[in-house]
């Protein structure tokens, strides 16, 4: 088998508050192999915010090592683990953070504003193929409050997907929709997922969850379970929901 | 990251906020106009006293008689008869620099032409005297060392004596005119001069002859004043110089004794006055650049806000791989281009006012390239200064809370 593209080795986080400890992990290893669709699942406080900080080189561990496409996150440098997020991860976030008045198209080229090595005019082909991707080519010049919440969260995977990263990391991404469009996001992760996307997809819901091939399941700082899960079709979940739940979106927890 | 996606990515931050952005550079637009015009100004009126100090003549030099004590009494200068004509006739045979001089005794009295009458001053001198003093000719003729010989009863008017003592119109030339009784030929009219920095008008005025003026009106055998040109506006001081040597010998003034008269250069006079408008000038602007530190402190403010109001978006751009720097580069930029779009306009609107003025005021319109240089220097640095504390606190700001920051 390949090389993993996530290589985790008991990986702990203690955060001091005061003069107490707090140990948000406490010796976590996995691998993640190129093609996986990986949910990460928890309850509140079982440290997977803190797990996916550390997997998107936002933080660090405190012991532990991490290899994101073999190469050791725990040697970079702030400027590195910067050059790391922009060329080998694409976040998706909750609350999606587009730039309010600035177009779809402008959203996605927003990572490649910070590489250096793409021509503006690389630039613009790259975000319209991107957002061709998650089906918004119509939509390129709308502003995000001219777009639904599941429109913005696809703007906001084009953006991740722009800069062809080796992973897309997913925090609570179905968070702030109803349940249809959870499904039609979950429908496009598989989509991306069976194009080659390797997708690591952070939740507390395991309905969501059910979407992934593999869950990885967090309690108080530790893995409780890692298995292959029965992929469930999230196509098939759409056209099994009744219609009038169209107009009754759902109120959803939101758990960080 | 290079400059270009740089300046893209802060353009597209100011224009997001457009209105913020424009009452921001508002400060700095009224703090660089304000410098703007305010050197400008004072430019314009030490070149228009300037011009109106060299239309008497730059190469001037005047002699007056000085206070002289006398035990312990100063005498006013009116009753000093320490100019002679022999001092004239000393100065012309010894001098080197001198090109023209005269002397000049003046008397005021009434004019009278008929029935019109007018206050005015008669000024005697001789020959050299209308080119010593600028005047020109508007018809007629000057008098002539002939007519100064023969003490003769003529004299040469300015426009406010021909307005006032001839309103009819009719044509002044071959006129007799009375001074203080004495009839005098008017035989020239001066060219205009308009008024002078002190707001005189210097077309108030009757040249004589100044033996007439002396024998004839006032029946003394002094002179009040000596009138003399250097031979170039470089060599005035020695001329001076030069006067004040031959005068003290001709006076028989001892060594550390002082001295009875006073040589002053129109030199002297340009000096004071630019000193004057000079320091006005930088008190005003000194003035303007408080408002300029406003306006600098204004962006700050504007940019700490933002910064706080952004962190979202800080944390965002850095999640999507912004560094530390990109972030600094970032607010930096904005800033520093309020800034010198502000400085831009207000430059743009600091020559419109000072044209403006200037236009209103008579004034010769200059523009200080200097000030406009140095506005935009100071722009750029206040750009740079008061955006440096919000764009540092910006790059500073730890990813994953500015991201979950609400």
């Amino acid at each position: 088998m390949a090389d993993p593209i996530l290589k985790i080795e008991n990986l702990t986080r203690v955060f001091k508050v005061g003069s107490e400890s707090v140990h948000a992990l406490k010796g976590i290893s996995f691998d993640v192999f190129k093609g996986e669709f990986v949910s990460i699942m928890g309850t509140s406080g079982s440290g997977k915010s803190t797990l996916l900080n550390i997997l998107g080189c936002l933080d660090r561990p405190t012991s532990g090592e991490y290899y994101i496409d073999n190469i050791a996150i725990k040697d970079l440098s702030k400027n590195e683990s910067s050059i790391i997020r922009n060329r080998k991860i694409g976040f998706v976030f909750q609350s999606y953070n587009l730039l309010s008045r600035t177009n779809a198209l402008e959203n996605v080229e927003l990572p490649l504003l910070y590489n250096n090595t793409v021509s503006s005019k690389e630039r613009k082909e790259r975000a319209i193929e991107a957002l061709k991707q998650v089906g918004l080519e119509n939509r390129m010049d709308h502003m995000p409050n001219q777009l639904s919440g599941g429109q913005q969260q696809r703007v906001a995977i084009a953006r991740a997907l722009v800069n062809d990263p080796v992973i897309v990391l997913a925090d609570e991404a179905t968070g702030n929709l109803d349940t249809r469009t959870s499904y039609e996001i979950m429908s496009l992760f598989q989509k991306l997922h069976s194009e080659g996307k390797t997708i690591a997809f952070v939740t507390h819901e395991p309905d969501i969850a059910n979407f992934t091939s593999r869950t990885i399941m967090l309690r108080d700082g530790r893995i409780i379970k890692d298995e292959a899960v029965q992929t469930k079709s999230a196509q098939e979940a759409l056209s099994n929901l009744p219609v009038e739940s169209d107009d009754i979106p759902e109120e959803k927890r939101t758990d960080n | 990251m290079n400059f270009y996606n740089l300046l893209k990515i802060a353009y597209n931050a100011l224009i997001r906020n457009k209105t913020r952005a424009l009452l921001t550079m508002l400060g700095i637009i009224i703090g660089i106009a304000a410098v703007i015009t305010m050197v400008s100004l004072g430019q314009s009126s030490t070149i228009s006293i300037n011009d109106q100090i060299s239309s008497m003549g730059t190469n001037m030099i005047m002699v007056m008689r000085n206070n002289q004590r006398s035990g312990g009494v100063s005498i006013g200068s009116a009753n000093v008869r320490s100019l002679t004509e022999s001092d004239v006739d000393a100065i012309r045979e010894k001098a080197q620099y001198i090109d023209l001089i005269s002397p000049v005794v003046t008397a005021s009295g009434q004019l009278i032409n008929g029935s019109n009458n007018w206050p005015s001053s008669i000024q005697g001198g001789n020959e050299e005297f209308f080119e010593i003093r600028k005047y020109e000719l508007e018809s007629g003729t000057f008098f002539t060392s002939e007519d100064v010989r023969a003490s003769a009863k003529v004299c040469v008017i300015g426009q406010t004596i021909v307005e006032n003592l001839f309103p009819g119109g009719e044509n002044p030339i071959g006129k007799t005119i009375r001074f203080n009784k004495i009839p005098l030929k008017i035989i020239g009219i001066l060219a205009s001069k308009g008024q002078n920095q002190m707001g005189q008008d210097q077309d108030d005025v009757v040249i004589a002859p100044y033996t007439t003026v002396q024998k004839r009106i006032l029946a003394i055998n002094y002179i009040h004043m000596i009138n003399l040109s250097a031979q170039s506006e470089d060599v005035a001081e020695d001329a001076a110089d030069e006067i004040t040597e031959i005068l003290r010998i001709q006076h028989k003034i001892k060594q550390g004794e002082d001295d009875d008269f006073r040589v002053r250069t129109q030199q002297e006079m340009l000096e004071t006055m630019s000193s004057i408008t000079g320091f006005l000038t930088i008190l005003l602007a000194a003035i303007a650049s408080i408002s300029m530190l406003v306006g600098g402190i204004g962006i700050m403010n504007i940019m700490y806000v933002t910064v706080t109001e952004r962190t979202k978006e800080i944390g965002l751009r850095m999640s999507i791989g912004a560094q530390n720097r990109d972030i600094l580069l970032q607010f930096l930029t904005e800033s520093t281009i309020l800034s010198l779009i502000g400085g831009i306009i207000g430059i743009i609107m600091g020559i419109g006012l000072s044209y403006g003025i200037t236009y209103f005021l008579n004034w010769p319109f200059v523009v200080s390239v200097n000030a406009v240089l140095i506005s935009f220097a100071v722009c750029a640095a206040i750009g740079i200064f008061f955006g440096w504390y919000p764009a540092k606190k910006a790059a500073a700001l730890d990813p994953i809370t500015a991201l979950r920051y609400e």
